[in-house]
């Protein structure tokens, strides 16, 4: 192909005409050149075309979905226009008039008619409690209500009666809105619409967030201190050895996760292996057994097991690129056997090391299965509130802001990682 | 979903009822239903499918494990204008929910059900508030306390919802599932509220309060359970010596696996099950099917099988002995005059009013450790 293109008889045949390179068919070299690059970007552009397509059908549109529902706010504008309309002559004091009242009967024998009474009803639940209850008992009788509006809503519902909830209709009446992301940062709003932090007994998400990362960042290191040692053992022992071994790590991961995480279950629970064995040594008493389970335990313990072949294999495949002889070099120049370790062969691995700390800290924050099953309450991850936010509390919202914040924090994380080791220095294997 | 076409096709499915034998060749329909899975599903294609498809040649049933996550699915299956499925067994709540939302269908029950075989309409057949607006109950199941006979010694054996919060006399670990419905209601009960009162307490703020201060006095002896698989598995590996969980689970481990396991019907939580129908592709065929598989004789049938009580009080005298084990089932039953003295009965609306509310106090009140 290249030999075609012209790209070479530039540099074997070229010569100057009016002071420009020219190839030998006298096109300019430059305009020659660009035409060759053109015809291979295009060229590499279709081989990558498949890809590039499912990326944005799989990834990106999905995750440009998500962060939209985050912010996506329909209900209220599609359902209530006219009473919000209203309520803009309302100061937020008291109880609106006459006219908000009106709108809202009509808005919501509408609503009700077509159904879409539900998904306002559901939607401002989420910001009040019992919104639900008055909006769906509302609009039940609301056929039957008879001007002056105002009083048949205070007596249908006590919810009604309060300012707060005229608010909240009005703050909501946005096509977008910040609420989930304030929901999701333990916020809420305060009498005067000023977002202040969650009452201290409703506060959730700030501390999973935090200990999400804590425990991914404790379970890299302890990734990290056990696979070093392996993979050395792995890249200094001959190939038919170091074979068997590579066999050992990766046998495990070839096994089904729920079997890796469901045998930990029968070895660590109190009535399991570990605790039995633990008390005919002697150890402990009876009464003694080792809570090593459903707790931040027991997670920690099996994402180790379950993430250390994604530390290995990265470490593996650099070490086995070092030349043993630095090592040697740098014995042979005086160097202790620490000393040469320590300055000559660790910076060597970093590449692998960076790869996968970055591996098993990226897939650990969010992390589901395993502390669905072994981590009780005190091994919960973000992940685990996502997962009930989507599939019982069905709050979408809000498990697309939570999404949206670990994934923007991840990416915050990678460019401080590459900041300051740099992506190009990653070795994946 | 227009009256007089409900009319047409309760009428038309029971003509065709009473006359399965005039076989004509008709296209094959699969009906995906969707249900609990394990034990309960088992029930359901023992007592229903199997009987159902062996008369109906041309029905096949496609089980799909998915009530977990029923409102999850019919809401994704309508947004995406692709619904897939003919039947959905879920609980009344999220029922209501998707009824709300309009994307299930409206029940007439008189009109889509089987009258008594004593021809009491439908409507007044089906126990008292369990019908939906879309929801057509098959069972009452009740969520109740279980310990494990051999933790504690034979002359001291635990027996009510107060045993369950007396760490003193009765030592030991306890699961709890890990939401607020049922707990707070237990930790209320065991205060001295009185069953019929226990909601109106609980739409307070001091209400609340005074559930997580009586939940906080065992705090410390607590371990959670999310799926219902995990309490009889807890109390079996003597994890816990307390668990709550379903009756039915429970009977199966106690029952067919014989485990050392008790119930305390003491405060039991008594909640329906039951059917919604989606628009899904074959709602004809539905249809006849929900009306066969709800009457009085296929809910009593269930019975055999599981040890959930039927939805109907025309079926409540036709329960017997389990298919497998012969034991007569009624003892066992959650409605059993016995076990239903002191019932609280799981109030849907005040859960879907303060269910999100509650869920925050509550997981912010198991994280804190």
């Amino acid at each position: 192909m290249t030999q075609s293109d012209g790209t070479h008889s530039g540099s074997d045949a070229g010569h100057m005409v009016n002071g420009q390179m020219v190839t030998v068919d006298g096109t300019p070299l430059k305009a020659s050149l660009k035409r060759a690059e053109r015809k291979r970007t295009l060229i590499a552009f279709l081989l990558v075309a498949p890809l590039l397509t499912y990326l944005l059908i799989s990834f990106i549109f999905p995750i440009g979905q998500m962060m939209w529902r985050s912010v996506d706010n329909p209900q209220v504008v599609t359902t209530l226009p006219k009473t919000l309309e209203a309520l803009d002559d309302w100061d937020g004091e008291g109880l609106p008039d006459e006219p908000v009242f009106e709108a809202l009967a009509e808005e919501l024998a509408i609503a009700s008619a077509n159904r879409t009474v539900g998904q306002l009803a559901v939607r401002l639940n989420y910001e009040i409690s019992a919104a639900r209850g008055a909006l769906m008992r509302t609009s039940r009788s609301v056929e039957d209500f008879e001007p002056p509006y105002k009083e048949d809503f205070l007596d249908a519902h006590r919810l009604w009666n309060d300012p707060a909830f005229y608010r909240i209709i009005k703050r909501e009446g946005n096509p977008l809105t910040a609420s989930y992301y304030i929901a999701a940062f333990d916020g809420t709003y305060n009498e005067d619409g000023e977002v202040v932090l969650q009452d201290e007994n409703r506060r959730i998400y700030i501390d999973l967030f935090i200990r999400t990362f804590a425990m991914s960042l404790g379970i890299t290191l302890i990734t990290l201190l056990l696979g070093f040692p392996i993979s050395f053992l792995m890249a200094s022992l001959p190939m038919r050895h170091a074979n068997l071994l590579m066999i050992f790590v990766l046998l495990p991961f070839w096994t089904s996760l729920l079997v890796r995480t469901t045998s930990w279950i029968v070895l660590l629970q109190q009535q399991g292996v570990i605790n039995e064995l633990l008390i005919a040594l002697g150890f402990i008493g009876d009464d003694g057994r080792l809570g090593m389970i459903y707790n931040m335990t027991g997670t920690i313990i099996a994402m180790t097991h379950i993430l250390l072949p994604f530390m290995v294999l990265p470490l593996y495949s650099v070490m086995k690129t070092i030349p043993p002889s630095y090592v040697r070099a740098a014995k042979s120049l005086g160097a202790t056997p620490w000393t040469a370790f320590w300055r000559v062969y660790v910076p060597q691995t970093l590449p692998g090391i960076g790869a996968g700390a970055v591996l098993v800290f990226i897939i650990s924050i969010g992390y589901y299965i395993t502390p669905a099953l072994v981590g009780g309450q005190s091994g919960q991850m973000i992940s685990n509130l996502i997962a009930h936010h989507m599939q019982t509390s069905l709050n979408w919202g809000l498990a697309a802001a939570l999404g949206s914040v670990l994934l923007i924090s991840v990416l915050i994380l990678y460019w401080v990682y590459n900041r300051l080791v740099g992506a190009d220095s990653l070795k994946l294997g | 979903m227009k009256q007089p076409m409900l009319r047409m096709l309760g009428v038309s499915s029971a003509i065709s009822l009473l006359a399965v034998t005039a076989v004509h060749a008709e296209d094959p329909v699969d009906l995906t239903i969707v249900s609990w899975g394990g034990a309960y599903t088992e029930s359901q294609v023992r007592a229903y499918h199997d009987p159902y498809t062996a008369v109906k040649d041309h029905i096949t049933i496609i089980n799909d494990d998915g009530s977990a996550n029923a409102l999850a699915g019919l809401r994704s299956q309508s947004m995406a204008g692709n619904v897939t499925w003919d039947l959905v067994d879920m609980l009344p709540s999220d029922a209501q929910l998707a009824c709300d939302e309009g994307i299930i269908m409206p029940i007439d029950a008189d009109e889509m059900l089987a009258p008594a075989p004593d021809g009491t309409p439908a409507s007044e057949d089906f126990l008292p508030g369990s019908l939906g607006e879309c929801f057509i109950p098959q069972i009452v199941y009740s969520t109740v306390v279980t310990y494990n006979t051999e933790m504690f010694p034979a002359n001291n054996q635990p027996g009510s919802i107060d045993d369950f919060f007396n760490t003193e006399d009765f030592p030991g670990r306890r699961a709890i599932q890990d939401r607020p419905a049922g707990n707070l209601e237990w930790a209320l009960f065991a205060d001295g509220v009185a069953p019929d009162d226990i909601y109106d307490v609980l739409a307070t703020p001091e209400g609340v309060d005074r559930a997580f201060a009586k939940l906080d006095t065992i705090k410390d002896n607590l371990v959670f359970w999310t799926e219902g698989a995990q309490s009889p598995q807890l109390l079996a590996d003597q994890e816990v010596a307390f668990s709550t969980g379903y009756n039915g689970r429970i009977f199966n481990a106690a029952q067919v696996e014989g485990q050392p396991f008790e119930i305390i019907w003491d405060g039991q939580i008594v909640e329906w099950d039951g059917w919604v129908i989606p628009y899904g592709p074959n709602q004809e065929e539905v249809l006849e099917y929900v009306y066969w598989a709800t009457d009085t004789q296929r809910l009593a049938d269930q019975a055999k099988y599981i040890s959930y009580g039927p939805a109907r009080a025309s079926s409540a005298p036709l329960v017997s002995e389990h298919a497998d084990l012969g034991i007569d089932m009624r003892p066992h039953m959650p409605t059993n005059p016995q076990n239903y003295e002191t019932p609280i009965v799981l109030d849907n609306d005040f859960w879907t009013d303060y269910g999100d509310e509650l869920r925050e106090r509550f997981s912010n009140w198991m994280l804190r450790g």
